[in-house]
């Protein structure tokens, strides 16, 4: 088991490392804003990101085994109750729900 | 969307000075806040619950919390400080999993931000939620004090899920599993809202999919750090073509 320095030490490494990562590009980019390629690219971007975040939420599964349905059906649960309601909250519990069910219950 | 006019121009009004104007943009920014906020509260759950579980101190989750406040890496250093990794691993770890804030400052509004307390607090807590929802068309509008509010608002969802989570980790029944895709969900609401605006934008979707499987298949280890990169260079290279001037001299 970690000693409770070293757990300490662990979370302040990450916090310097990830407040650095979001502080010091403000300073680097802050020329480049007003260039219309940057707005360009600020304006497709978010979509994007949240796209590859969500490619590698999802689990390494092969296509093959019967676990692999529970991400997928929870996926579709998802989307198909965001693009009906819009309700944020409502699509995340949906969607979460379904893949504790699937994982916790049918599917062990 | 039902926004009464007086809810949506307040600035049209006589403004009663500073002291009115706080609350309001605390208020309008609680009711932003929500939808993720609350997407927040099972994954903090999930987390602090993981980390007793791990055997790490209910502190440590309010610690890593609010000190670190970086969602997805977070789970990940669960388990790296549990193998007592090197701290430079852990700092290796972080910078690979949370690079891609490096992109957030092209179009996240921290010139609205005031005073250099404030744009300090705003990178420190700039999550890729808070990005999300400061990069919608509705948040083009909003003043400086009601993005710190809603960060403020996600900082604080954050730490007191993962503290409750910690606390009631014992009560969750052994067999309950795959809490975790709460995560998932959420940035495919994200992901879907910011789609919205794109309006039938096809090709851009169509590029971060393409560079996402490619990173996935061929750099496992790199995948987040590959996928951005090529990304923004697939984007870069698209810009050029559309625009049609070859840059030669």
């Amino acid at each position: 088991m970690p000693d409770t320095e070293y757990a300490v030490a662990a979370v302040l490494v990450t916090a310097a490392v990830t407040w650095a990562l979001r502080a010091l590009p403000f300073a680097a980019l802050a020329p480049l804003r007003a260039s219309s390629t940057v707005r360009y690219l600020s304006t497709r971007m978010p979509a994007g990101v949240m796209i590859i975040l969500v490619v590698y939420c999802l689990p390494d599964l092969p296509m093959t085994e019967a676990r692999t349905v529970a991400p997928l059906a929870a996926l579709t649960v998802t989307v198909g109750l965001h693009l009906w309601r819009r309700n944020a909250l409502l699509s995340i519990l949906g969607g979460t729900a379904v893949h504790v069910l699937l994982t916790s219950a049918l599917l062990t | 969307m039902r926004i009464r006019p007086a809810d949506a121009v307040p600035a049209v009004r006589p403004d009663p000075g500073l002291v009115g104007r706080a609350p309001s943009e605390a208020r309008a920014a609680f009711r932003a806040s929500l939808s993720v906020g609350l997407g927040f509260v099972p994954l903090g759950l999930a987390f602090g619950a993981l980390v007793v579980q791990s055997g790490l101190g209910w502190w440590w989750a309010g610690l890593s919390a609010v000190v670190a406040f970086g969602g997805s890496f977070e789970f990940l250093l669960i388990g790296l400080v549990v193998a007592v990794a090197p701290l430079a691993s852990v700092a290796v770890a972080a910078l690979m999993v949370n690079l891609r804030h490096v992109f957030y400052a092209l179009s996240f509004p921290l010139h609205r931000v005031e005073g250099r307390l404030g744009k300090a607090y705003s990178t420190f807590a700039l999550c890729d939620e808070a990005y999300a929802l400061a990069s919608t068309e509705q948040a083009r509008s909003w003043p400086g004090p009601r993005v710190l509010w809603m960060q403020c608002y996600l900082h604080l969802y954050w730490a007191g899920s993962a503290v409750a989570g910690a606390l009631l980790g014992s009560l969750i029944p052994e067999g309950v599993t795959g809490l975790d895709f709460a995560l998932t969900a959420l940035f495919t609401v994200l992901a879907l809202d910011a789609l919205r605006e794109l309006r039938g934008d096809l090709p851009v979707p169509l590029l971060a999919a393409l560079s996402a499987l490619v990173a996935r298949v061929l750099f496992p280890g790199e995948m987040l750090l590959v996928a951005f990169a090529l990304f923004t260079s697939l984007l870069m290279a698209r810009r050029l073509m559309t625009t049609g001037r070859p840059s030669r001299a």
